[in-house]
């Protein structure tokens, strides 16, 4: 009983000070999200911006011999389309070496279509050639370039399908290509999303402990405490609880200002992905669990480590080698393959938070995997908590000098 | 008389790095800083070491506080070991040193009960004594100013009204005075005279004669970490002053060495 009401006192003193510092909130949870979403969209806005300015000094596309069946594709993109009257040997000649100029010059061989269609792709013979002359240098000739190149390959794929025997009804595909889409957009956000979430939450971390820790230390305050009656092991998860609640916020700030910003962010691309991010809720309740018990053992990693060092400078050195490890594990998915299936790997610290973010984020999650995960870092968590607790009690470690 | 403190031959040696070899001006890998010290104290006693810098006074208060272990003997205070029951020791004691700091972030008023509640008093017991303290010490003025901006002398004052939030019986202070102006350090010294009215034992550590002249019931010398005279005052002082005697001591203890 009276264990708990200390470790309380503990905790409510540590809120205090980190909510009724408005400079400290402002740093570690506000700016962080805040100062993410800005640079985001302003990068979106700029990417958005920089498309905008091509599409005013109109980029021409000069197009030869334009079969009929790829008119309707032509006429609507989004470029000024010139099919006649034009000198091709001066296009290639001057006007594409200019790279101030915006155009490409497309060059279909002569009657395409019934080249196309008589063309036998047993027969050994070259394929029928699309000739595109651009100017990479140029930013309009070389989108105008990739947009036409696209729009080709686009055709030749539609065109293989309508020779496709047994052809899937229009449903089924269009099912299929919604699964195919997440499975690319998990794949990514599997790579991407538990490096930055590790990142963020490390430095959410640093953001708090060594100052709570190291920096009590150094400032003598934390021997005030030692001389109550208090335990030592309530004043080791009190600070472990307190810490690791600022870490999360921090962390999570800044997580917050990327998901908001990325959907901007990609329109400004001009990417048209659909942004509705397809995780159940169910996927989001895991994931904070993990987040969770992850920031757990970092703070209790770092606390361990900054009530070794005799000042938060040093605790700051201290850490170094411990978020090169932490850095290196969240890359670890976009190393490829799956996550691992032995579920012992689930016992690693880090590596298996990673590993089951990227399960999660994925569409690949496995229960039993995410709950060795969370169970082992609750376990290294109270085992943490006891060596602060000898740490507390160690007057090599608090007062060595 | 009802003794309350006995130290039964504490012995605390240091391992020295190299910086701190440097400032000691010494190759020896060891420091012995307290060897092999014994005395009692009385209840409702004021208590003075007196010895120079570095003779190991604030190192055998911070063994009776029970921040670091002696590595030989114990002490015991109020019937409770240092070394083996330092919670029981620690709900019974202030100590008050330099070494300790309290947060600057927060007010005294703030730090009175969070200490009172670490310490367990119950709510209404814990309001009515901040009351008394803060107005004796007037301290009400600057209750709700963050530590950071005080004073040094109203630091001092904080500090030691938030040590007797627990309304502890034996006051282990380092060095009352030191760093007080003449009006601080006259309010400390008769706090501390007011806290032995009222039955309290206090254990001090100085280096200043004037103070121990006035205040200390007993003395113990200390020189390089032993024990050479313990006694009341008047015993120790022999129909001398104070200083006079303590160079006569001084003298012979380092005499005898070279
Ligand atoms: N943590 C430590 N590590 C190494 N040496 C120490 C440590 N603490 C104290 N000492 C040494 O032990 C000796 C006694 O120190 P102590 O602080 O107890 O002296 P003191 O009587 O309080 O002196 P002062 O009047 O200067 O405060 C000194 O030589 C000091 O340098
Ligand atoms: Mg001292």
């Amino acid at each position: 009983m009276r264990n708990q009401s200390n470790v309380w006192t503990i905790v409510r003193k540590e809120f205090a000070r980190f909510f009724g510092d408005r400079s400290l909130l402002f740093t570690t949870v506000i700016m962080p999200g805040l100062l993410i979403y800005i640079v985001y969209l302003q990068m979106g806005e700029n990417i958005g911006k920089s498309h905008q300015d091509d599409n005013e000094d109109t980029t021409t596309v000069y197009v030869d011999n334009l079969p009929e069946s790829l008119r309707g594709d032509f006429d609507s993109i989004p470029f000024q389309l010139v099919t006649e009257g034009f000198n091709a040997v001066a296009l290639i000649g001057d006007s594409l070496a200019d790279k101030e100029r915006s155009l490409i010059y497309v060059n279909f061989p002569p009657h395409f279509d019934s080249l196309i269609t008589a063309y036998d792709p047993m027969g050994g013979e070259a394929a029928p050639n699309v000739k595109i002359y651009h100017n990479s240098n140029s930013d309009n000739s070389e989108l105008a370039y990739q947009t036409v190149k696209l729009y080709l390959e686009d055709w030749e794929n539609s065109r293989s399908n309508m020779f496709d025997i047994n052809a899937e009804s229009p449903d089924a595909e269009e099912t299929f290509d919604m699964a195919d889409k997440d499975d690319s957009l998990g794949e990514i956000l599997g790579q991407l999303f538990p490096m930055l979430l590790m990142m963020l939450l490390f430095s959410g971390c640093m953001a708090v402990a060594p100052t709570a820790i190291a920096g009590e230390k150094e400032r003598g305050t934390i021997a005030t405490l030692l001389v109550t009656p208090m335990r030592r092991s309530e004043l080791a998860i009190g600070k472990i609880l307190s810490l690791s609640t600022f870490a999360m916020l921090s962390g999570l700030s800044s997580f917050l200002g990327i998901i908001l910003s990325l959907p901007r962010m990609l329109k400004g691309d001009g990417v048209d992905i659909d942004i509705a991010i397809p995780y159940t809720t169910g996927d989001y309740l895991l994931i904070l669990c993990v987040l969770i018990s992850t920031v757990l053992v970092l703070v209790s990693c770092i606390s361990i480590l900054s009530a070794l060092a005799k000042d938060v400078k040093s605790a700051g050195t201290m850490v170094l080698p411990l978020m090169l490890v932490v850095m290196f594990v969240g890359f670890t998915p976009m190393l490829g393959g799956d996550a691992p299936e032995a579920l012992t790997a689930y016992l690693v610290p880090f590596y298996n938070s990673v590993q089951s973010m990227a399960s999660i984020f994925s569409f690949d999650l496995k229960p039993a995997a995410v709950g060795i995960t969370v169970a082992a870092n609750i376990a290294y968590t109270a085992i943490a908590v006891f060596v602060l607790t000898r740490m507390f009690n160690s007057e090599k470690v608090m007062f060595g000098k | 008389m009802d003794e309350i403190l006995r130290v039964e031959g504490i012995s605390k040696t240091f391992t020295l790095s190299k910086k701190q070899q440097k400032i000691e001006r010494t190759t020896l890998r060891k420091k012995v800083a307290v060897d092999n010290l014994s005395f009692t104290a009385n209840r409702g006693e004021i208590f003075g070491l007196l010895g120079p810098n570095g003779a190991g006074k604030t190192t055998t208060l911070r063994i009776l506080a029970t921040l670091i272990k002696p590595d030989t003997g114990d002490a015991v205070l109020d019937g409770y070991s240092v070394v083996n029951e330092e919670e029981e020791v620690r709900s019974r004691i202030a100590f008050l040193t330099s070494e300790l700091k309290l947060e600057d972030f927060f007010t005294p008023n703030y730090l009175f009960d969070f200490f009172a509640r670490l310490h367990g008093v119950p709510e209404a017991e814990a309001a009515e004594r901040k009351r008394t303290l803060f107005e004796r010490f007037g301290i009400d003025k600057f209750a709700e100013v963050k530590v950071k901006n005080l004073s040094t002398g109203m630091k001092q004052k904080a500090s030691i009204v938030i040590s007797l939030a627990h309304n502890p019986d034996i006051i282990i202070f380092d060095e009352p005075t030191n760093g007080l102006d003449v009006l601080t350090a006259r309010s400390v010294t008769d706090f501390l005279a007011e806290m032995r009215q009222q039955g309290k034992t206090i254990i001090l550590s100085t280096h200043i004669f004037s103070l121990v002249e006035k205040l200390c019931d007993r003395v113990g010398i200390i020189i390089d970490g032993r024990m050479t005279h313990c006694d009341t005052l008047d015993a120790i002082r022999d129909g001398l002053s104070l200083e006079d005697r303590f160079f006569e001591i001084y003298k012979t203890v380092k005499g005898g060495e070279e």
